[in-house]
């Protein structure tokens, strides 16, 4: 039995809750969300109120006001694009800027409230939360999906009890939909099946084909969708798509078996786009933000509503299990997660999120070993002036300190190297 | 139980180092806090020094001290060591360590019809406080401590005197080797086996358990770092995809030569038990020795893939390729 003894507290390491960047576009709502009227949201713990200008814009402002703190989000909207405070009636536009104060004639050139860079792209409004010189729109993931001619589809917005980095590893690890997602999309070959993973600077891919299978119902049904009469086996595949900080696009879909849809030939097939990004809310909560967008039938409004009602049945046993999830992780405090070859496609979204924030931090530390490092340091600090001396003589140790910070490595000893080698 | 617990690191006294085989000293610590006392199977992770930079080694916990407050630990030095155990003898009394809190990756199952305990060499000090757990319980078990010959065996006097002829001493050079399908079959039904020994040993103890059709489950082993069957060697390792090559030398592991080159490499574990450093073979002037658990034994032949914190590779003429003219070996891999 190990009993864990840390006292209950801010978990650490892998199982905690993670932080998110702030220097990043966060997918906001759906575009037909925000309007004419004020729309609350915390946004990676921000408190933010969204709307439209009469033009059109899609305007976040900070949803506190500066006077006292009052929640715009409670005041109204006023002309073309201004928002008045609720409580003291004090206007700002769409920059933030205060445009009437109460009872004075002047208006004071301090009063203003953060204006955050805002983007509509692909059905979405996106927000950035960081250092506003930093926000580029090119760095917007690419889910173009959502609104092109080429494709059709819909979604939903699901507000999650979870960290949002939950569902990045819910998304980058589909063997899960063997054990979760069974009736539907669920299939023994896939967690039979071998995957490939890839990263490159923020992203990273993972790769996994399922070759002459029965199609799961789900996918029998699409492509029936298109080839009616085909009742045979399928080349399946699933190509996970992350881009940071939580961006999952998924490039799914069965062919015929056999007509060459892993060299590229998808024309005998179908193909669909899962678009997953996912928004902080808090360290614990988040808003999830999906698609399912597809390349067959593209005049069929009931394919799109099907899909959408089917793939919604199918995240809400998602939603349950990683809430459930969050909730184990807060009931074990002392306890981490112990990561599988199967978790390959999540830890390096975590290892990419995790420099994102040093960076934004100024920590960034040598790529080293987390624990091994934490642990190198503070033994450094404690026990390095009681090793120096004794270790003079044993290895000539010198600039410990200064090393230590970089080791590397929880090895084990070898306990057995050389005894017993060839006894057995 | 096993979840992994968060490591927290705090001071430990050394109370005392002594021999207590060839080899071997038993090194004594008393931890600042221990909230409570070391399961049977459970270890320590340790700072030590190697060549100068700080790094982290794991212990087993052979047992509490006498006031309930120390922990002992058993550490042979090892000829191929990367300097850990060289480390760990050189300890002196009064001196401060950085340890963690005991952990378990090796619990005891209570209340099993019938327990056998099967230690080599080392191996034992994962198993001396499950042997004392188990009488304490009155448990009906058998506890089996082979090893090439008796002065290199720690603790064994005690152990004798301790389990009676519940204790089976297998001594190769007195004639007693160990006989893996009998221990096998000594293994009441529905009972466990603990073993913790050299990787021939295990190996070969998986393989006669495989073959009698045991329930895999209720063979238990702890993953210390297994030993190969080579001893280590330098080899070349490339990574054409990234432009990289760097060698390997006979004390680094290939995770760490791969990181010290720049490769960014994924891992979690670092011995051989979770899959995640794993990279994909190409090619290959030598033999593979793995050393991992992760991968099924069809896995380790086929050779395509192998766990880079753990496995290593051996000349041809090391691993008794025929014709080999002795060269270095080298590996060619890809890695995510
Ligand atoms: S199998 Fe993954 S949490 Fe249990
Ligand atoms: S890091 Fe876990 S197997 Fe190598
Ligand atoms: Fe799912």
């Amino acid at each position: 039995m190990s009993a864990p003894i840390q006292a209950p507290g801010t978990p650490s390491g892998h199982a905690a809750f993670r932080h998110f960047p702030l220097n990043a576009w966060y997918a906001a709502a759906w575009d037909h969300e925000v309007g004419r009227n004020l729309l609350p949201k915390t946004i990676a713990g921000k408190p933010i109120v969204f709307y439209r200008t009469t033009k059109g814009r899609a305007v976040a402002l900070a949803d506190a006001c500066w006077h006292r703190l009052a929640p715009l989000s409670m005041g109204k909207l006023r002309g073309e694009d201004e928002i008045m405070c609720g409580y003291h009636g004090i206007c700002y536009d769409a920059d933030g800027r205060a445009t009437y104060m109460p009872a004075q004639e002047t208006i004071n050139p301090s009063a203003t409230v953060h204006s955050y860079p805002v983007v509509e792209r692909h059905r979405y409004v996106w927000v950035w939360t960081g250092d506003p010189a930093l926000a580029d729109p090119d760095m917007i993931p690419d889910l173009y999906m959502n609104d092109d001619p080429n494709w059709a589809g819909d979604g939903k917005t699901i507000h999650v009890n979870c960290s949002y980095q939950l569902i990045v590893d819910n998304l980058m690890d589909l063997t899960h939909e063997q054990f979760v997602h069974g009736s539907s999309i669920g299939h023994d070959a896939l967690s039979e099946s071998d995957f490939e993973v890839t990263h490159a600077g923020n992203t990273v891919t993972v790769t996994k084909w399922m070759l002459g299978i029965d199609p799961p119902p789900f996918w029998k049904r699409n492509l029936q969708d298109r080839y009616p009469d085909y009742e045979g086996p399928v080349d399946r595949w699933q190509i996970i798509r992350y881009t940071a900080p939580s961006t999952v696009a998924i490039d799914v879909g069965v062919a015929k078996a056999g007509t060459g849809a892993p060299e590229g030939d998808r024309s005998q097939g179908v193909t669909g786009t899962v678009i997953n990004t996912m928004t902080p809310e808090t360290d614990n909560t988040c808003f999830y933000l999906w698609a399912f967008a597809r390349d067959w039938c593209l005049d069929k409004q009931v394919i799109t509503t099907r899909l959408r009602e089917g793939v919604s049945n199918v995240f809400f046993e998602d939603e349950v299990m990683l809430e459930a999830q969050q909730r184990g992780i807060e009931a074990n405090p002392g306890y981490d997660f112990y990561n599988l070859n199967i978790d390959a496609g999540s830890m390096w979204t975590r290892r990419i999120v995790q420099r994102l924030i040093d960076r934004e931090l100024g920590t960034e530390v040598e790529e080293t070993g987390e624990a091994a490092g934490n642990a190198a340091r503070e033994m450094s600090t404690l026990t390095g002036a009681a090793n120096a001396e004794e270790q003079q003589n044993a290895n000539g140790g010198t600039g410990q300190g200064a090393e230590a910070a970089e080791a590397v490595a929880r090895h084990r000893e070898q306990p057995t190297a050389g005894l017993m080698g060839r006894g057995f | 139980m096993g979840a992994t617990t968060h490591k927290r690191w705090g001071k430990a006294r050394v109370l005392d180092v002594c021999e207590v085989a060839q080899h071997v000293r038993q090194v004594v610590l008393e931890p600042e806090r221990l909230e409570a006392p070391a399961p049977p199977g459970s270890h320590i992770d340790i700072g030590v020094y190697v060549n100068g930079r700080a790094d982290v080694r794991s212990y087993s916990v052979v047992g509490m001290g006498a006031y309930g407050s120390e922990l002992i630990l058993g550490v042979q030095l090892a000829r191929q060591s990367r300097g850990g155990s060289a480390y760990m003898h050189a300890l002196r009394r009064g001196q401060v360590v950085q340890i963690t809190q005991p952990l378990q990756n090796f619990p005891l199952n209570y209340g099993k019809p019938g327990y056998v305990l099967a230690a080599g060499g080392i191996g034992i000090t994962a198993l001396v406080a499950m042997g004392k757990a188990l009488k304490a319980r009155g448990a009906n078990y058998r506890f089996v401590y082979g090893a090439r010959s008796r002065s290199l065996m720690a603790f064994v006097d005690e152990l004798a005197a301790e389990h009676g002829n519940r204790m089976d001493l297998r001594i190769d050079d007195e004639g007693a080797s160990l006989d893996v399908a009998e221990l096998v079959d000594s293994v009441p039904e529905g009972g466990e086996l603990y073993v913790c020994g050299p990787t021939p040993m295990l190996d070969a103890i998986k393989a006669a358990w495989a073959k009698a059709g045991r329930r895999p489950a209720d063979l238990r082993f702890e993953t210390f770092g297994s030993s190969g069957r080579f001893a280590p060697e330098a080899f070349a390792v490339r990574i054409p995809r990234l432009g990289l090559e760097t060698l390997v030398p006979h004390d680094v592991s290939m995770l760490e030569a791969l990181e010290a080159c720049g490769a960014d490499m994924m891992y979690d574990c670092r011995r051989g038990e979770c899959g995640l450093c794993q990279v994909k073979v190409l090619g290959l002037e030598g033999v593979i020795d793995h050393r991992d658990v992760f991968l099924s034994d069809a896995q380790h032949e086929a050779g395509d893939r192998l766990q880079s914190c753990v496995s290593r590779v051996v000349s041809p003429r090391t691993g008794g390729l025929a014709g080999a003219d002795g060269q270095q070996a080298a590996i060619t891999i890809d890695v995510p």
